[in-house]
């Protein structure tokens, strides 16, 4: 079992012609993810390293029988990229794209929102299923399957973490990075819930930063409804207030947001809360023998 | 808005005043820096003859305030505003309502002071209404929003007014807020936006050129306006650790680890996720042009930036800069083995660690022996 993503999962790829859509869409098919065809406006009909282009979506799915799909499209255009595959019915979006204006993201969610669609990112780094199927850009080869899960706002933070739990000898059921933005698709506790509802997940890995509020939401959403042990780290802890800490949504705003009210939130619910995402990895091993 | 002209001598200061008719009249420095309250640049006066002298006075004279720095601005300009006889402040604000997913416009009748303080101290004279794009700000909603202003049923027009404008701020400048703060109420009934604050998304200034031509780079550090032209997200800090990280996550992260390993990181750099050699090289000279710099800790996990590419970059602009400093390298993620090589075969002196608190202990090590 995993979540989002397995053995059934058919992709097309928003933007596969592109230099960036290339390289990561050779590399999921190579991890054993079913590539199906891309989505370039203008290039349909063209067959790109073997995939079939079309001009739209729409006609993607019609012909590929496509069931997510993966956006590598420029930040202008990824809103209207997300608006298209949710209206052409894909149950799960996955947007890459970093730097996509807020107001276009609102456009998007309120149409994500209306069709039932999963969306995951944007900006994030995508997800992979060990062993089964990769949707984005996790390097496939610090995975290995197993069962703990892990969500995350930040991407290279989530490979950390990945690559820590592997080199123990324990494995991944699911990795969702789930995006540095401000607006979001998919939250820690929509992430949660389909973890709770995992056999194969025994522990999870939270991975949040400052700004928002996702991660007291986690905490509370925790406390309440998930039994499952749950590790977390925050970036952050010595970030300073009112600079925006690359990801547009890490900012220490009016004095809310800071590293240390989501830490304290997560530990007062239970969550081992860890202060260097160095000790991730021993205290998931630890949290499942104890 | 109250009525008002600039002025750019007393003559006109005088004929402005003239035109607006008002006993009392308020004269602002018309200068690109906050605080001018606080540093005499923005003062009531009585009468024409106060006037003249206050407005002769500023024009030509160098103010200085807490955002000016100490050599102050000249002032060649000055606002002739009417003066307003306020009997209530008030505040009103858009933002993104980031849970929501949507927008919420903030309403407060403890205008004039900082709304922060209210929302913790009386959080009940605060009202919210989730905005929604497809409706804008309807009808009902201003009402919800008026009586939360103590606005009379008289004063509807006026307030659907100014919120369906700063809803159209919001939406044709890609804001991320609008806010107007204090919001006042004069005594003849009057709804005047006597201060505003708008705050712009980065990531829409693609659409607005008219706004970018707005920025005022003299306001921002040399390192960090650099560093924008390169699409590398630069912080300057007060360390003497330089860092280069790929994600933001993983660059906060590691400012946070060197702290715990007792250092002080100088900058925040995150190189992206697409970087190319190019910006590898760039990053790495704008690293290296802070003089406060003794060690540099690169710390990379690769996703779409591949590990040869980050090694290729560094290598090049080591030996173009010609790097003196000690310089730790962690790296993990696609291509790891072929960066290592590239690394080791480069004949220059990097220190590599595979654990992160390996890498802070080390870098916080190299840093303390070479400072003199």
């Amino acid at each position: 079992m995993s979540i989002l993503i397995d053995q059934k999962t058919r992709l097309i790829v928003q933007g596969l012609t592109g230099r960036e859509g290339t390289f990561h869409a050779m590399q999921s098919s190579a991890y054993g993810t079913v590539v199906v065809g891309g989505v370039t406006p203008g290039k349909g009909g063209k067959i790109h390293e073997g995939w079939p282009i079309f001009n739209t979506v729409r006609a993607a799915v019609t012909e590929t029988g496509a069931n997510t799909s993966l956006v590598f499209v420029p930040p202008a255009f990824a809103a209207d990229a997300i608006i298209e595959a949710a209206e052409a019915g894909v149950p799960l979006i996955v947007c890459i794209t970093e730097g996509i204006p807020i107001l276009d993201m609102v456009r998007a969610m309120s149409v994500v929102d209306d069709q039932g669609t999963r969306l995951i990112g944007p900006n994030c780094p995508g997800l992979i299923s060990p062993g089964q199927s990769k949707v984005g850009i996790i390097p496939g080869h610090i995975c290995s399957k197993g069962s703990v899960g892990i969500i995350s706002r930040s991407g290279t933070l989530t490979y950390e973490a990945i690559h820590q739990i592997t080199s123990l000898g324990l494995g991944q059921s699911t990795c969702v990075g789930l995006g540095g933005d401000p607006l979001i698709g998919t939250s820690f506790v929509d992430a949660l819930e389909m973890f709770q509802d995992d056999a194969e997940t025994e522990a999870v890995v939270l991975i949040g930063e400052i700004g928002g509020t996702a991660e007291e939401e986690a905490a509370a959403y925790i406390r309440t409804e998930f039994d499952k042990p749950v590790v977390g780290f925050i970036a952050g802890q010595t970030a300073p207030p009112g600079r925006r800490m690359g990801h547009a949504g890490a900012i220490i705003s009016e004095g809310k947001g800071t590293a240390v009210e989501k830490m304290d939130a997560l530990s007062s619910c239970g969550v081992r809360v860890v202060t260097s995402p160095g000790l991730i990895g021993e205290a998931v091993i630890e949290m499942l023998a104890g | 808005m109250p009525r008002g002209a600039v002025a750019f001598t007393p003559g006109e200061s005088k004929r402005i005043a003239q035109e607006l008719g008002t006993a009392t009249l308020v004269v602002k420095a018309q200068i690109h820096a906050g605080g001018r309250g606080k540093g005499g640049g923005v003062q009531v006066v009585r009468g024409m003859n106060e006037l003249e002298s206050v407005a002769g006075k500023m024009l030509g004279s160098c103010l200085v305030t807490h955002q000016t720095g100490p050599e102050g601005r000249t002032v060649s300009r000055v606002l002739i505003e009417e003066g307003l006889d306020i009997t209530k402040e008030l505040y009103l604000s858009l933002l993104l309502d980031r849970s929501q997913e949507c927008l919420v416009m903030i309403a407060s009748s403890a205008g004039g002071i900082d709304i922060e303080k209210v929302a913790a101290d009386s959080p009940e004279l605060i009202t919210r209404e989730s905005i929604r794009l497809e409706t804008g700000v309807s009808d009902v909603q201003v009402r919800q929003l008026s009586a939360a202003l103590g606005f009379e049923e008289s004063q509807f027009e006026t307030a659907a007014q100014v919120m369906r404008a700063v809803y159209d701020t919001y939406t044709t400048n890609d804001a991320t807020l609008v806010e107007i703060n204090p919001l006042v109420v004069t005594g003849s009934g009057q709804v005047v936006a006597l201060d505003a604050k708008i705050t712009l998304d980065d990531n829409a200034l693609f659409r607005h050129a008219n706004l970018v031509e707005l920025r005022d780079l003299g306001e921002e550090e040399t390192l960090e306006i650099e560093a924008s032209k390169h699409s590398l997200s630069y912080i300057r800090l007060n360390g003497d650790i330089g860092c280069m990280v790929n994600g933001a996550g993983l660059a906060m992260a590691t400012m946070d680890i060197i702290k715990f390993a007792g250092g002080e990181p100088a900058n925040f750099l995150d190189v992206g996720g697409g970087a190319n050699a190019g910006q590898i090289h760039e990053a790495f000279k704008i690293l290296i042009s802070d003089e406060n710099v003794t060690a540099v800790l690169i710390n990379i996990f690769g996703g779409i930036l591949r590990c040869d590419v980050l090694a290729k970059g560094v290598i090049a602009a080591v030996r173009d800069l010609e790097v003196r400093v000690p310089i730790v390298v962690r790296m993990e993620g696609t291509n790891v083995d072929q960066g290592r090589e590239l690394l080791k075969d480069s004949g220059l002196n990097f220190s590599t660690a595979s654990t992160m608190a390996e890498a802070a202990d080390h870098v916080v090590a190299l840093a303390a022996t070479t400072e003199t």
